[in-house]
């Protein structure tokens, strides 16, 4: 074995590119999903840990609903009252998040290289006690941030009545939690029509397939039973998830009474070869050398080997 | 000094439940989450006065706590309440995390709280919940010591901002306290004046307290008495003047004495200003069915209690014996012939 890569050999530069939130056609979401996902190798191979697989595997449901014009934010005015809201449960996807948040503009995108350092905004599962601009709550505890995303909901509809629509995402090993359905049965209750519950149904977590670790299946006969509305799709095909979005807004606008539940069927590791579909990458970054992979894989410009460390 | 005549028996959940609307008719966005048990915690006088602002939840502590998180992080100052054994306990994670680590405006009442619960048995009588919700940052717990103070300390919490915990009981306990009685949130009340032992107590377990200072009084000792009913953030400057001023000290408290009010009392004088202290509570065990009488007097919670703490205290404070003593020496209830069946 040759002398293993170390983190100094490599150029990390993140580009500047800003994206703006707004109709678009399914294709456009491509190239921002790779940014994202380059976003994500960038951060964790900066940070020497966390978790690679989830956050690629929904990088594609981030770049359509922050950019597509679906979630209403102002990233220069992030605590703009009548925005909508979005709750990462699953909260150690944060690097998704993360780098969502800085390429719409709410957080200058170099901070992305503080990713798990002490005294960064970006922790290493969201805390909204460092009061980074885009983070509605501290989540990652699984299945409290649905509950919260409830709450959020129950307030809107029932209390200040507004047009405000709470979007939250929630893993699939997460459902093995059981406080989840409870969110999920008061969600129905109060009819949350404003609430629209993505899972990220990748079938991985850190033990295993969720399938054998503890199954949660059938999924959407369970939401069904529960009094949600289900929608299905490919979690990586953008026209699939535009439907499913745009599905929502409509059962909102028509105020249905029931929660939309959209089950996401995605793959870990998503766009990079080796970390596709493998539940062994759930909780961990990519060595240098597998940055550098990963980073051609998803063609970044900048990637290089440089000789010598340039400090 | 206050003196206090008895004014009646009422259970300080009445307080609570009273104060609640108070806040109501105050506050527009207060709102109430129900876990079942609304009659119980008496969160139905909110309920029933502001049915639009007040949401059943159903038997589901996680969520309830959870979902007063989403509407706290919507401009609301939502109050959830149920025995404190299942929402101190059962959502305690939840609190940790999404209500204190997140730093938000959630306040919790734990009803059922103490020995007095009575009849239910241990199941439900919350024993451990001040030492649960005391470990946690950004927390403010509050243990009233009758109806009245009950109703100033919801109103007070309410009237805050960040976690808040406020604990009560079941049963219908002495009630001494009025309107014009002292209560600040964070600022322990000398009750009685006395320099000879300081009992600080807090709940129920302060008009016990008075009772012991009466009967010491017979015997010429005259006992400090503190309500002591915020502890956290505890008044460290009225604890430690006590303890200066007395040199012995006895604590009470309706709750297991490990990691209760009495622990953090010990942790403020262990630092500041150490002197013996003796420590009425509950002893490392479970409780039980009976009456609540009974149950407190089995369990070594009533003035009498107090009252021999005290003799202990001020001996060991003459002999010179701030250190570790064995715990068997402490006077104990012989509970021997209640399991002879």
């Amino acid at each position: 074995m040759p002398d293993a890569m170390t983190l100094d050999k490599l150029r990390i530069v993140f580009s500047p590119t800003v994206y703006e939130n707004r109709r678009r056609r399914p294709e456009e979401f491509a190239e921002i999903a790779r940014e994202i996902r380059r976003d994500i190798i960038k951060m964790l191979v900066l940070a020497g840990s966390g978790h690679s697989g989830g956050p690629l595997g929904t990088a594609d449901i981030h770049a359509v609903l922050f950019f597509g014009g679906y979630l209403r934010y102002r990233p220069k005015d992030p605590w703009w009252p009548e925005r909508d809201r979005y709750v990462l449960s699953a909260g150690h996807l944060c690097p998704v998040l993360y780098s969502t948040l800085a390429r719409a503009g709410f957080f200058p995108i170099e901070e992305l290289r503080t990713l798990r350092k002490y005294g960064s905004r970006l922790q290493g599962h969201p805390g909204r006690d460092m009061g980074l601009p885009g983070i509605e709550t501290s989540t990652a505890s699984l299945g409290q941030g649905i509950s919260i995303a409830v709450g959020m909901a129950l307030s809107d509809k029932w209390l200040d009545k507004n047009d405000r629509r709470v979007f939250a995402l929630t893993g699939d090993g997460e459902l093995q939690e059981g406080s989840v359905w409870e969110a999920a049965m008061a969600a129905a209750h109060y009819g949350l029509d404003n609430l629209c519950w993505i899972v990220d149904n990748n079938d991985c977590q850190i033990d295993g397939r969720v399938h054998q670790v503890m199954s949660i299946y059938p999924l959407d006969k369970k939401f069904e039973a529960f009094g949600c509305t289900v929608l299905e799709c490919d979690g990586h095909n953008y026209a699939e998830l535009m439907a499913c979005f745009d599905q929502f807004l409509e059962n909102h606008r028509r105020r249905i009474g029931r929660p939309t539940v959209i089950i996401a069927h995605t793959k870990m590791g998503r766009g990079v070869s080796f970390m596709e579909d493998d539940y062994r990458w759930h909780g961990k970054p990519p060595t240098p050398e597998q940055a550098l992979r990963a980073l051609q894989e998803l063609e970044d410009p900048y990637i290089a080997v440089v000789e010598a460390a340039e400090t | 000094m206050p003196e206090f005549p008895l004014l009646g028996h009422k259970p300080t959940r009445q307080g609570f439940g009273e104060g609640l609307v108070v806040l109501g008719e105050r506050y527009d966005n207060v709102v109430v989450l129900g876990g079942d048990i609304t009659e119980s915690v008496m969160t139905s006088f909110f309920r029933d006065r502001f049915p639009d602002r007040f949401f059943s939840i159903g038997v589901a502590e996680q969520n309830a706590t959870t979902i007063a998180v989403g509407l706290a992080l919507s401009g609301k100052i939502p109050f959830f309440a149920s025995y404190g054994t299942f929402c101190a306990f059962r959502n305690a994670d939840q609190l940790r995390i999404s209500v204190c680590y997140n730093y938000v405006n959630v306040k919790i009442g734990g009803g059922h709280a103490g020995i007095s619960v009575g009849p239910d048995g241990a199941t439900h009588q919350a024993l451990e919940d001040i030492a649960v919700i005391r470990s946690l940052p950004n927390m403010t717990l509050v243990v009233p010591c009758d109806y009245m103070e009950t109703k100033k300390a919801t109103i007070a919490i309410g009237e805050i901002w960040g976690p808040a915990y406020v604990r009560f009981g079941r049963a219908s306990v002495p009630w001494f306290t009025t309107e014009d009685t002292p209560f600040q949130l964070g600022r322990a009340e000398v009750f009685r004046d006395g320099s000879d032992v300081a009992i600080i107590a807090c709940g129920a377990m302060v008009w016990q307290a008075l009772l012991a200072a009466d009967m010491l009084a017979r015997r010429g000792i005259r006992a400090r008495v503190i309500n002591n009913h915020t502890i956290k953030p505890m008044d460290v400057e009225t604890i430690v003047t006590a303890a200066r001023e007395c040199g012995a000290v006895v604590t009470a408290e309706e709750h297991q004495i490990h990691g209760g009010m009495g622990s953090a009392v010990a942790e403020v004088l262990a630092k500041n200003y150490p002197v013996p202290i003796e420590f009425v509570g509950i002893r490392d065990t479970f409780g039980g069915s009976g009456e609540p009488e009974e149950l407190l007097e089995k369990f070594g919670l009533t003035w009498k209690d107090i009252y021999t703490a005290a003799l202990v205290a001020m001996q060991r404070r003459d002999a010179g014996q701030i250190g570790i003593r064995r715990v068997t020496d402490l006077p104990r209830l012989d509970l021997s012939e209640d399991h002879g069946g």
